[in-house]
Parts: structure tokens; sequence; C-alpha cells
């Protein structure tokens, strides 16, 4: 099979309008993972065992799973509609992800943070907002960024549940015309266009990250 | 060690009591059966050899820290129970937040919140947990700013001080909350020999201030001797010799306490 040009030249327009389905899946899934990802990491904070240990079974159930399968149960068990399914499961299945990491950045504060939050009697829901948060998830941003970019770069599983993403519209071309190449190197050429620049700018954070907070924009100590 | 308490006046209020306090650490059992009340207004320091329990009897009274057994007041309430139908139960979180805010500590390492300027470290407390306006907090944290000599440093960071412009910090933070008993556990021992000094002045500034309760946990035997009405010598989890700074410091009965304090005189 060789490269038609005119053809792709043709196809580019009709692939270019699954993007918006595609990034607004990618962001949908993100913010549920952000969010949950968050709860999850404190219910299994909880001293309040069956909860915690429950909520950790759950996340281990999740991740052994494939997201793939996960979708066809969703999609076939609760009638949501596919891009609501797809946004939810894959939001799921990366809370899990992303709650390891938020742990991470937590375990990160010092416990003589939280003692000096309860030395001014700050209420738990206080020092988390106030002091442990905050100090929790700058140092995370790179790692959650990465997320995102693997995320993104898992939306081509909803054409798996008929979400008309890019891949989906790809695959339709294709089964109309007979012609695959094109179709695919086109939905591989915009993912790499879109995600390339977000790994730069992670690795900018991530360079960034180092420094100690406060001082970066106010330079040396004094 | 009830005789502690009976040496003194007997008219004097009492603001901190231990009673009958035990601590473990799982089979090592730090403070036996501790017996201790600290009068309003007086400056304990604590000494003695590492290991001997001074942090882990600060730490309780801050509810960093549980007893195993016995008993705590501050202020006549107890602080780790609540008292139900005239029995003893555990003090749930509410308790505690409500008995805590009569309580400050500075810490070794200053812990001050490195992403809060020197202002919103100071005044986050106040509006937050006290219900100040941003106006009165501001006005207040100034104040005491002042008093440890850094009104000039409000807009920094804590990464940009010196350790013991940090540990001033942290000294006016805790004096913003204007708590009835302050904490002080070797405030000055991770500093550089030459940032002691001006810390220490802080501390005896507000120490002659006379009303706030002290208790100190120091390895400074002339700062000590300044600032205490009263020097307590820990040894073993167990209050081994008690009175003045001149009884304590300048005529230990003890051989364990001379040698412990031999060891600060050959290093003068
Ligand atoms: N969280 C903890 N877990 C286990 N053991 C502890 C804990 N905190 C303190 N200990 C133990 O309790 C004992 C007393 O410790 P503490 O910190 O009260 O002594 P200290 O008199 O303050 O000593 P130092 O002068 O070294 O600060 C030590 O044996 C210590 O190992
Ligand atoms: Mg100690």
């Amino acid at each position: 099979m060789t490269w038609d040009w005119a053809f792709a030249f043709e196809i580019f327009p009709r692939i270019l309008q699954g993007v918006g389905v595609t990034i607004g899946a990618t962001f949908s899934a993100f913010a549920i993972s952000l969010t949950l990802g968050l709860v999850l990491t404190l219910l299994r904070r909880l001293s309040f065992k069956p909860l915690s240990l429950t909520v950790a079974g759950i996340i281990e159930f999740i991740r052994v799973t494939p997201p793939l399968v996960q979708l066809f149960f969703v999609y076939f068990a609760f009638d949501m509609g596919p891009f609501l399914t797809g946004a939810i499961v894959l939001g799921v299945h990366y809370s899990t992800y992303v709650s390891e990491v938020y742990r991470s950045g937590i375990n990160s504060v010092p416990k003589s943070q939280w003692e000096a939050s309860r030395a001014l009697n700050f209420s738990p829901v206080q020092t988390w907002r106030k002091v442990v948060l905050p100090q929790a998830i700058p140092p995370i941003i790179p790692m959650l960024g990465n997320y995102l970019i693997i995320l993104f770069k898992e939306t081509p599983l909803l054409m798996g549940i008929y979400v008309t993403e890019m891949m989906m519209i790809a695959r339709s071309i294709g089964a109309e015309t007979y012609r695959f190449l094109e179709p695919i190197t086109i939905v591989g050429f915009i993912f790499l266009v879109l995600s390339y620049p977000c790994a730069l700018f992670i690795r900018y954070l991530e360079r960034r990250s180092g420094q100690i907070p406060g001082s970066a924009e106010k330079g040396v100590k004094a | 060690m009830t005789e502690v308490a009976e040496n003194l006046e007997p008219a004097r209020e009492v603001i901190v009591r231990y009673n009958n306090v035990k601590k473990a650490f799982g089979i090592n059992i730090v403070l036996n059966d501790l017996n201790l009340d600290v009068y309003k207004g007086e400056k304990v320091a604590l000494i003695g050899p590492s290991g001997s329990g001074k942090t882990t009897i600060i730490r309780m009274l801050m509810t960093l820290e549980q007893p195993s057994s016995g008993t705590i007041e501050i202020d006549g309430e107890h602080l780790w129970h609540k008292e139900v139908n005239g029995q003893l139960k555990d003090a749930d979180e509410k308790h505690l937040r409500k008995v805590r805010g009569k309580i400050g500590m500075v810490f070794q390492q200053y812990n001050l919140f490195p992403h809060m300027s020197i202002m919103r470290n100071c005044t986050e407390a106040p509006i937050h947990v006290l219900g100040l306006s941003k106006d009165e907090a501001k006005e207040r944290a100034l104040q005491m700013l002042q008093k440890v000599g850094l009104s000039d440093k409000v807009d920094m960071y804590p990464s940009q001080l010196s350790g013991g412009q940090q540990q001033r910090v942290a000294i006016a933070r805790s004096l913003v909350m204007q708590p009835k008993v302050m904490l002080f556990d070797e405030v000055t021992a991770a500093l550089d020999p030459e940032l002691v000094g001006e810390v220490l002045e802080v501390i005896k500034d507000i120490a002659s201030e006379g009303e706030t309760t002290m208790m100190l946990i120091t390895h400074e035997m002339d700062f000590a001797r300044d600032v205490a009405d009263r020097v307590l010598f820990l040894d073993n989890g167990l209050i081994a010799e008690h009175g003045t700074p001149y009884d304590v410091i300048e005529n230990p009965q003890s051989d364990r306490l001379k040698s412990f304090l031999g060891r600060f005189n050959s290093a003068h």
C-alpha cells in the first residue's frame, strides 16, 4: 500500500473533528481521577480499619482488571451513553494511580508540620487544607502531568464503546475506503503534535520543582 | 513525687498538674509515675541526660503524645480525659481542641510553614482558629514580630531567614495565640552557636513580662539559672532532683546530677 497525499489531505479535516472528543474525554476523565484519587487517598488514611481496608481492596481490584474490560462492562451494565461511560471508567481507573501519587506527596510532608499544626490548634480539616496539601501537591504536579499524557494516549480505547474520538473516525474511514495507512498515521501524528509539547512542559516543571517553596520568586537566603 | 508541689507556697494557683502519669513506647517505659505541679506564671526548666524523658513530658502536654496511664490537668480541666457523669472518659477531638488552645509550643527545628510568608505563618492560626479578623490578626502578629525583632521580615519566607531568625518567628507565631502555658523543647539546639544568644534573649524578655507559664527544656545552664524559678533534673524517667536554680545547678546533691552538670562545666 502506497501513501496517497491527496487522500490524506481529504480525510485530515474529518479526523480532526474527533480531536475535540479526544481532548474532552481526556480532561473529563482526568478531572474525575484527580478528585476521586484524593478522596481514595484520604479514605485509605482513616484509622477506621474496615473502611480503609475496603477502599484498598477496591483500588487493587480496579487496577488488576483491564480498562477495556471495565469499559465494556460499564457500557453494557449501565445505560449512560458512550462518552460518559468512557470518561467515568477511565477516570475511575486512573484515580487509583493518581491516588498513589497523592500518597507519595502527602508522605513527603514531614511529621513536624503536622505537629506544628496541632500546636497551633488547627482542626484536622484546616491542617489538610492549609498545611499538608499545599506542600504535598506542588512536588507531584509533574507526576500528575505524566498521568494526563498517559490518559490522553489511552483514549483510543474508547472506540471499543463507539465514542467518536479520532481513532473511531479513522477506523470508519478505513472501513469505507479500505485505506487504513493514511487515517491511522494521521491519528498518530495528531497525538504526537499534542502530547510532545505537554511532555516538554512537564519536564520543565520537574526541573523547577527541585526548588524550595517560597524561594522561587525571592531568590537566595537573606 | 508530690513533695515537688509541697515545697512551694501553697497559696499559688496550679495551672498544670501531672497525676501518676506513665508513658511507655512498646516495652520501653519512658516515664514511671510522674507527679508534677506547675504554678501559674512559673518558669520551670527541665534538664537531664538524653533519653531521660524531658521531651515526652512536654509532648504529652501539647497533646502530641498520649499518656499510657494517669491524668494531666491544665487550668483545672482534664487534658486527655473528659468528665461524663463524674467518670473519666477518653477525650474526643472536640475536647482536645478546647483545652489545647491554652498551650503553645516552640520546637527544636522551628517547624515554620515553608509555603507561607512570615506574616501568614503568624496570622493563619489566629484567623482560622481564634476567629480574629484579618486586620486584628495582622496587628497582633506585627506586635509579636516586633517583640522578637523581626517586624521588617513580614513578607519573606522561612527559607530566606537564618536559623535564629526562624526560631524567633516560631516564638512569635506561638505568642500570637496567647497561650497560658508555653513549652520550649531545646529551642537553641539546632542553631549555630553565634545565633543562640539572640533566641535566648527573646525568651528571657518574654519570661520577664511575667504572666505566661513556661516549661523549658534546655542544655544551656546559664540560661536555666537566669530564667527559671524552678529546675527539674530528669533521670531515667524520674524527677531525680528539683528546686531553685541555686539548689539544683549550684548545689547538686546526687552523683548523677553532679556528673551531668560536670559535663557542662568542663565544656566552658
Ligand atoms: N515516638 C517514639 N517512639 C518510640 N520511642 C520513643 C518515641 N519518642 C521517644 N521515645 C523514647 O523515649 C525515651 C525518652 O525520649 P525523650 O525524647 O523524652 O528524651 P529526652 O529527655 O527529651 O532526650 P533528649 O535530650 O535526647 O532530647 C527515649 O528512650 C526515646 O527513645
Ligand atoms: Mg528531647
